[in-house]
């Protein structure tokens, strides 16, 4: 404090005459007036109007089927099956029956859901290692000990990959077939591409294989213990997809947020007849090789399959929500424009 | 300053023993050495850091850290605390190292000035810090003393020393000290090596006016009092040198007592902030425990079924267990709810704050060179809340220069300016000086404007001569003529002395006196007159008069006093002269000017011989002595002639300042160690008191029961008079004259008390009594107050009105207040600067408190409150999200947010727009805020911050959470990206609330701005860019490469943000977080107005019109009233005078009577008598073995 520059003369430690330091610098001082605030709102009220209507509209063409097969059909067989503990890793495979009563235009997705799962519980969401996933040979051999008690096995073999999430990966599996006049014809689906792009190619590596095989790089570790595959054979059509950049994990590892979630499954192929405008409407067998557990929490799964539009699936939340929002603006806005009217237009309280 | 902790043993009596170190070093006294820093280099780091951690924030910030290296209910990462905390003890100590660095420097500079000290029989120059106790000391004319030395000899006859303590005690007259008559030959240093004497005296302590002790030298024994001492931190004056033991040094000197030990002072703000703190302990540990007691239901219902997929831990033995591992988590998510930089952040803005009060130019006072400097820098938003100002008087609302400014003689007046017109002109810089260059004699820095008055002069007026005459003759001042026409007046006031540099100037030089004959230059000619008598000054008489006989043999008696006791004696031949002189009196007085009136008489030889000799007579009279004087002085002065006028001004902008900051609602009370007349005199030419007062009330009873009495009767009347009906019910009306009866008070009362009556009212059981009165009053007045005084009545206030208090001051004897009050305002410039190094903040100008007060102080109120409320507003809202996460991740204390954002949020992303705003806000600009006070009023009612504004601002923070939560969290349970990949994951749900996040504070920020500079746009666009740049290098491939486990949000940023989703979701966000602020400000401005909105509403009608500088200079008082001559000076200079003692050249004559030798001899005693008078007010033990002295 007190700096004394070296300035002589009489007037030495006069402080500067500079805008900033006497406080005066040029600024823009808006201030709330009626003039202001109340176009503001309109407007605002108009705008959230119009994009409500317009998502809205947007909505409505897209089309969503839902289905809840937990106990559905044949599969209450399964359930009942798993709900004993000692079936666990048997697998079970049932058929359930879907109704498409318009068809499903455009690029349709299928979705896998769980309710009640709780992908977002702390030690669940910390209980993985992305060392290891990212192909880190150490990692590979050395689980993080977040991962615990999934790190080892029994025998102390290090698990790839490791920890809670990736350990209760969900293994059911779909097959779709759509019944055009008694004869199945199976719904092809992409299974590929269905992770984002960074996921795939940065953020799960698999280890350096060095002219091994998969197989060989994975060699010394166990298997997450309730899976009925090593990692390495994920998929067992395309060796490109195995190990820790299977789409199905990556989809996976990304936790959901909250306890009811959805995950991609698959995309329909419109390549052939009758799929290239999307899914027709009529009936559809889907078969499903039931093996999650979902009857110790209370759990539900589902299928969902879906069209979308510009800004995602069908989302009626967001119209509403900025319709609600719209109407709210206005009327707060009228509200306002009336006391304004009644009470400050005059200007009466800004007397002094 | 602790610096007693090294001697732990109590000083009884202190033995000092001259020349002999030796025998000195025995016990151990402390050396002359001054430490006031707190740090060296070594242990900077270690002290500092430990301070810091003493500190609650600071501390629970380590538990924190603690905490999360606990893994097992680690819910964040350890960097997330430790890298703010890192910043905030880092900022701290580069604050703490910069301050500790000015006090090393000051430190040294005092240490290392040079004194001269006898060491083995040679005098050596030695460093101040070098001096110890016993040391034999010389000292010379104008040096500041090193240490409390024991005066033994000087070059002045008889031992006598001249000091100015105006670093002691504020006074600027000179006091005398004469050494005893053992020692006053030990003047050479072969004598002063040889002196062993010991001083056996009182331990160290503070009073300034108090010594005892004995000398004890060559078998016998000698009492010393004050009288012979001389404090650190005086100035020898007018003695060429002299010598003294040192008795006290250091830290121990009666200066460095005084200075007690610094307070650190809090202000008001920071307390509410640290109950608010404690507050927001309280709900952080609630909401740990309803998410605890959620853990552990959801544990015991649904977690304990999901341990297929996630197993207990082994230690987790139970549902109630996880619920208490999940509050201490809970309480580290939930730890940025108490904002870690909050309080670096305070620490920041004041010091900002602080730099613009010591770069305002407007506080800058050329003529001194002075700049208003922020002592303190955590005061500042207390300057916006100040209710009672305590403000001493001299060389505070006074200049304490005296200046002749205006005269009236013989009917005609001098010294306004006329232009062309004759209209009267304002003085200002550019009016041209009489020029005074026909006078070789002339005192350079003396300015006059009117040249009419030198015209007169030259025209050689009897009338005018005799006016200056008289200023040159009747006086005391003592001239000083080093080199030819190089004159120096010895004044004991300021006023003596401003009026004979007049009268100099004027042609009519005072050159030179013997106790017999005064001689001048007048007009260039020299004149000696005979010197037959002084009739001295004192307070009864309030008037001073000479009897000299001029060259021609007439015998004249000149007299100048207050303008009521001269006019009683004037010769009824002059009537019409006192009337155009009374009313030109009344002009100077209504303009603040204090006055005095001169007359003069002849007289015939055989009158003044027979009074004479009757005076004779009365002088050897010992009996009642002062008596018989006075009343042949009151017979000499019968029937004097003439009178005129002049002089003294307030300092500049006083009685507008007064106005303004009453305007504001704040209270002044003066409180001066003056007289009661001087006081009550400046209360009315700075517009305190009033003539349109209804009664101005003065207490000066000497007994309890009287001031009792005074005040009880003062209280009754006012409260009489403003309540019909109730009156006479003495006991009611003092359990209901709180503070909401005062305000139906009307009439405007003014309390003026004394020193006296102060005491007596000061009591535990009169002090309600006091406080009650002078909050009735409009005016207080506290004369004749000693230090302590000063700081009692501060304290009293403080103790009981709950009001922030500042006391303002210029001298040594305004530091106990300063001290004492919440802000200590120092005047720098003029006199020591004890009182600005004690104080807060110090400027040159009285009037710049107002510029302190009413837009420093305001503007840091207002930036302050605002910061506060937007600083919790913003944590809340950010931290909340976690709560309402926890409903859904089955209460595991999941974090919303990643780790990052976490961390860099409150420091990074969202700190430097809330910065600009602290610093830079403004509502509205500085002219607006001088030119409306009662913008100020906001601050002292403690508006803008307070529990209600907290609790509205952090429900705001907690209704912005939820929306932030719950409208993703709506959006995102269905939400599929574009390209259909599944979307309502943990990472991009995270994205997007820390997006909506940074996106609605900033506009929030946006909308708290009242005043947007360049900067503010810097930094809240900066802020936004800043948010999205590091938010994309964090989730880059590159830092994921590098780091997998640190950075797995890898992506996510680029996935998430280039859905059109996204943005909806953010928009809508944003629309809705700040609409309802919005409409609640709009309908509050709208239906209740601030007095801030409606100046501010008046601004924008007015903008095109320049608005109209309203004048706030108040019409001066058109009061009969004047200012009563007001001499600050004491009695018996006269006497000191006329025995020629004072004289350095022994030109006494022999002719005088031996009764006038004899007589005359005791001037000192008398001198020394009436000072104690004055001294020992406050000391009823001593007042009585005084009083039998006189007798």
């Amino acid at each position: 404090m007190g700096k004394v520059k070296g300035k002589p003369g009489p007037l030495a430690r006069r402080p500067d005459n500079s805008a900033f330091k006497q406080q005066r610098l040029p600024a823009w001082s808006p201030m709330l007036t009626a003039n202001t605030v109340l176009p503001f709102f309109y407007f605002m009220a108009l705008i959230c109007m119009l994009l409500g209507v317009w998502l809205l509209l947007t909505v409505q063409r897209t089309q969503e089927v839902k289905m809840d097969y937990t106990k559905a059909g044949e599969c209450s067989r399964c359930f009942e099956k798993l709900k004993n503990e000692s079936n666990a890793g048997q697998s079970c495979i049932c058929t359930v029956v879907l109704h498409i009563e318009k068809p499903l235009k455009g690029d349709v997705f299928f979705y896998y859901g769980l309710k009640n799962f709780h992908q977002n519980l702390r030690r669940y969401m910390d209980s993985r290692d992305d060392g290891q996933m990212v192909g880190r040979k150490t990692n590979l051999k050395n689980p993080s000990s977040y991962c615990m008690p999934f790190d080892r096995d029994q025998n102390g073999l290090p698990i790839a990959p490791c920890g809670a999430v990736a350990n209760s990966m969900f293994n059911d599996s779909f097959t779709l077939y759509y019944n055009k006049l008694g004869s199945p014809v199976k719904v092809p689906l992409l299974r590929r591409g269905i992770s984002w792009y960074t996921d795939k190619n940065v953020k799960y590596r698999n280890p350096k294989m060095d002219n091994l095989t998969l197989a060989q790089v994975f060699e010394g570790t166990a298997k997450p213990l309730f899976w009925q595959k090593p990692v390495y054979e994920l998929d067992p059509f395309d060796q490109t997809n195995n190990g820790f950049i299977n789409d199905d994990l990556i989809v996976w590892m990304r936790e959901a947020a909250f306890p009811n979630f959805k995950k991609l499954y698959g995309v329909l192929h419109r390549g052939d007849d009758p799929f290239t405008k999307g899914l027709p409407a009529g009936t559809y067998t889907i078969e499903i090789s039931y093996n999650f557990p979902v009857q110790h929490f209370q759990g539900r799964k589902e299928l969902v399959l879906t069209t979308l539009t510009w800004f995602g699936g069908q989302n009626h939340f967001l119209p509403i929500a900025y319709l609600v929002t719209s109407s709210l603006i206005l009327l707060v806005a009228i509200v306002l424009t009336v006391v304004w009217w009644k009470f400050g237009k005059t200007g009466m309280n800004m007397e002094e | 300053m602790a610096f007693w902790r090294r001697n732990t043993l109590v000083e009884r009596e202190r033995h000092v023993k001259a020349n002999a170190r030796d025998y000195n070093d025995k016990f151990s006294y402390t050396d002359n050495h001054i430490k006031t820093s707190k740090y060296n280099i070594l242990t900077f780091l270690p002290l500092n850091l430990f301070e810091q951690l003493q500190r609650v924030a600071n501390a629970y910030f380590i538990v924190l850290l603690i905490l999360q290296l606990i893994p097992a209910i680690s819910s964040l990462s350890w960097f997330t605390t430790i890298v703010p905390l890192l910043l905030v003890l880092l900022i701290t100590a580069v604050k703490d190292a910069t301050d500790d660095y000015f006090r090393h420097k000051n430190d040294k500079q005092v240490n290392n000035r040079q004194s001269q000290v006898l060491i083995r029989g040679s005098l050596q120059n030695e460093k101040w810090m070098n001096v110890r106790v016993g040391d034999i000391i010389k000292l010379e004319n104008n040096q500041f003393v090193a240490a409390d030395i024991l005066l033994l000899c000087s070059s002045e006859p008889n031992g006598l020393c001249y000091i100015e303590t105006a670093e002691l005690d504020g006074e600027t007259n000179l006091k005398v000290r004469q050494a005893l008559t053992v020692t006053s030959d030990l003047g050479d240093v072969s004598k002063l090596v040889d002196f062993d004497g010991e001083v056996v005296c009182e331990p160290p302590n503070n009073k300034l006016d108090k010594f005892i002790g004995t000398l004890c030298w060559r078998d016998s024994k000698y009492p010393l009092d004050n009288d012979r001492m001389l404090l650190r931190g005086c100035v020898l004056r007018n003695t060429e040198c002299c010598f003294g033991m040192v008795i006290f040094a250091g830290l121990q000197t009666k200066l460095m007592q005084n200075c007690g030990i610094t307070k650190f002072k809090r202000t008001s703000i920071d307390k509410l902030m640290n109950t608010l703190v404690l507050w927001i302990f309280a709900f952080l540990i609630c909401m740990g425990v309803i998410l605890a007691i959620g853990n552990t239901i959801w544990e015991s219902r649904i977690g304990r079924r999901f341990q297929v997929f996630l197993p207990w831990t082994e230690f987790q033995s139970s549902a109630v267990f996880s619920g208490f591992l999940t509050f201490w988590s809970y309480i580290i998510n939930l730890n940025t709810v108490v904002p870690i930089s909050l309080y670096v952040s305070v620490e920041v803005l004041r010091l900002g704050h602080s730099y613009f009060i010591n770069w305002d130019k407007r506080m800058y006072h050329g003529p001194t060179n002075t700049a208003a400097v922020a002592r303190t820098t955590t005061l500042n938003e207390e300057l916006g809340q100040v209710q009672f100002i305590f403000s001493d008087k001299t060389g505070t609302l006074t200049q304490n220069i005296m200046v002749f400014s205006k005269c009236s003689i013989n009917g005609q007046t001098y010294g306004d300016i006329y232009d062309e017109f004759d209209q009267k002109m304002e003085n200002t810089e550019g009016t041209a000086c009489v020029d005074f260059s026909f006078n070789p004699l002339c005192d350079r820095r003396f300015k006059f404007y009117d040249s009419s008055l030198v015209d007169a002069v030259k025209l050689e007026d009897p009338a005018m001569q005799e006016f200056f005459r008289l200023l040159a003759l009747c006086h005391t001042v003592m001239p000083e003529e080093k080199t030819e026409g190089h004159l120096v007046y010895q004044a004991q006031s300021p006023d003596e002395a401003a009026l004979v540099t007049a009268a100099r100037n004027f042609g009519f030089v005072f050159r030179a006196r013997t106790p017999e004959t005064i001689t001048l230059c007048e007009m260039g000619q020299a004149v000696a007159y005979q010197l037959l008598a002084i009739l001295d000054f004192n307070n009864v008489r309030k008037r001073m008069s000479v009897i000299v006989r001029n060259p021609q043999g007439q015998i004249k008696l000149y007299s100048k006093g207050a303008d009521t006791v001269i006019f009683d004696r004037l010769d009824p031949s002059s009537e019409d002269l006192m009337y155009t002189t009374s009313e030109h009196l009344s002009e100077f007085g209504g303009e603040g000017l204090r006055t005095l009136a001169l007359a003069y008489k002849d007289l015939d030889e055989k009158e003044f011989e027979v009074w004479m000799e009757k005076l004779q007579f009365a002088g050897t009279v010992i009996e009642n002595r002062e008596d018989r004087l006075a009343v042949l002085y009151e017979e000499i002065e019968q029937g004097l002639k003439g009178a005129t006028a002049i002089e003294d001004k307030l300092q500049e902008g006083v009685p507008e300042t007064i106005t303004c900051l009453n305007l504001a609602d704040i209270k002044i009370w003066v409180l001066t160690g003056d007289k009661l007349e001087t006081a009550m005199n400046i209360g009315y030419s700075c517009n305190m008191l009033r003539d349109d007062m209804n009664e101005v009330f003065v207490m000066s009873g000497h007994t309890l029961l009287e001031v009792q009495q005074q005040l009880r009767s003062a209280k009754e009347h006012i409260l009489g008079l403003s309540r019909v009906g109730s009156a006479g019910d003495v006991e009611k009306s003092d359990m209901f004259a709180d503070s909401v009866f005062e305000e139906t008070i009307i009439a405007e009362y003014a309390l003026v008390i004394n020193g006296h009556s102060l005491a007596h009212a000061l009591e535990p059981q009169l002090e309600h009594v006091l406080l009650d009165l002078a909050c009735l009053c409009k005016t207080v007045i506290c004369c004749r107050v000693t230090p302590m005084q000063k700081a009692q009545v501060v304290e009293l206030v403080k103790r009981h009105k709950r009001a922030v208090t500042l006391a303002i001051g210029d001298g040594a004897n305004d530091v106990s207040m300063i001290k004492t009050a919440h802000i200590g305002v120092g005047i720098s410039g003029q006199e020591g600067m004890q009182a600005a190094l004690a104080s807060d903040y110090s400027f040159a100008q009285f009037r710049y408190l107002r510029r302190l007060l009413l837009v420093h102080g305001r503007w840091s109120y207002f930036r302050m409150c605002h910061f506060l409320c937007y600083f919790f507003y913003k944590n809340f809202a950010f931290t909340l999200v976690h709560f309402w996460y926890g409903f859904f991740c089955g209460f595991s204390a999941q974090t919303v947010y990643d780790q990052w954002f976490i961390t860099l949020f409150n420091i990074v992303y969202t700190s430097l727009p809330v910065l600009a705003m602290g610093l830079f806000d403004q509502d509205v600009n500085d002219h607006i805020s001088l030119r409306h006070p009662s913008l100020y009023r906001p601050g002292q009612q403690n508006l803008l911050f307070n529990k209600r504004q907290f609790f509205l601002c952090t429900l705001q923070g907690v209704c912005t959470s939820f929306l932030l939560f719950f409208i993703p969290y709506g959006a995102f349970s269905v939400m599929v990206r574009e390209d259909g990949s599944h979307f309502s994951d943990q990472q991009a749900f995270s994205v997007t609330i820390a997006t909506s996040l940074v996106i609605v504070v900033s506009v929030q920020i946006g909308l708290d701005t009242h005043y947007w500079t360049a900067v503010n746009h810097f930094f809240i666009w900066g802020s936004l860019t800043l948010y999205f740049v590091i938010l994309f290098a964090l989730q880059s491939n590159g830092m994921f490469g590098i780091f997998p486990s640190h950075f797995p949000f890898v992506g996510t940023a680029r996935n998430c943000l280039s859905e059109k989703s996204v943005w909806l979701v953010i928009l809508l966000t944003t629309v809705v977080c700040v609409v309802p602020g919005l409409v609640v400000s709009f309908l509050r401005i709208d239906l209740f107005p601030t007095p801030t909105d409606k100046v501010r509403h008046q601004l924008q009608s007015r903008k095109r019109q320049r608005p109209q500088e309203q004048n706030l200079r108040q019409s001066r008082r058109t009061s009969s009233r004047r200012s009563a001559y007001a001499f600050s000076h004491q009695q018996g200079y006269g006497e000191l005078i006329t025995s020629g003692k004072n004289m350095r050249t022994s030109r006494v004559s022999t002719a005088r009577s031996a009764q006038r030798t004899q007589h005359s001899s005791n001037w000192i005693e008398n001198v020394l008598k009436r000072k104690n008078e004055v001294s020992c007010i406050s000391d009823e033990s001593t007042e009585a073995p005084e009083k039998s002295d006189r007798t």
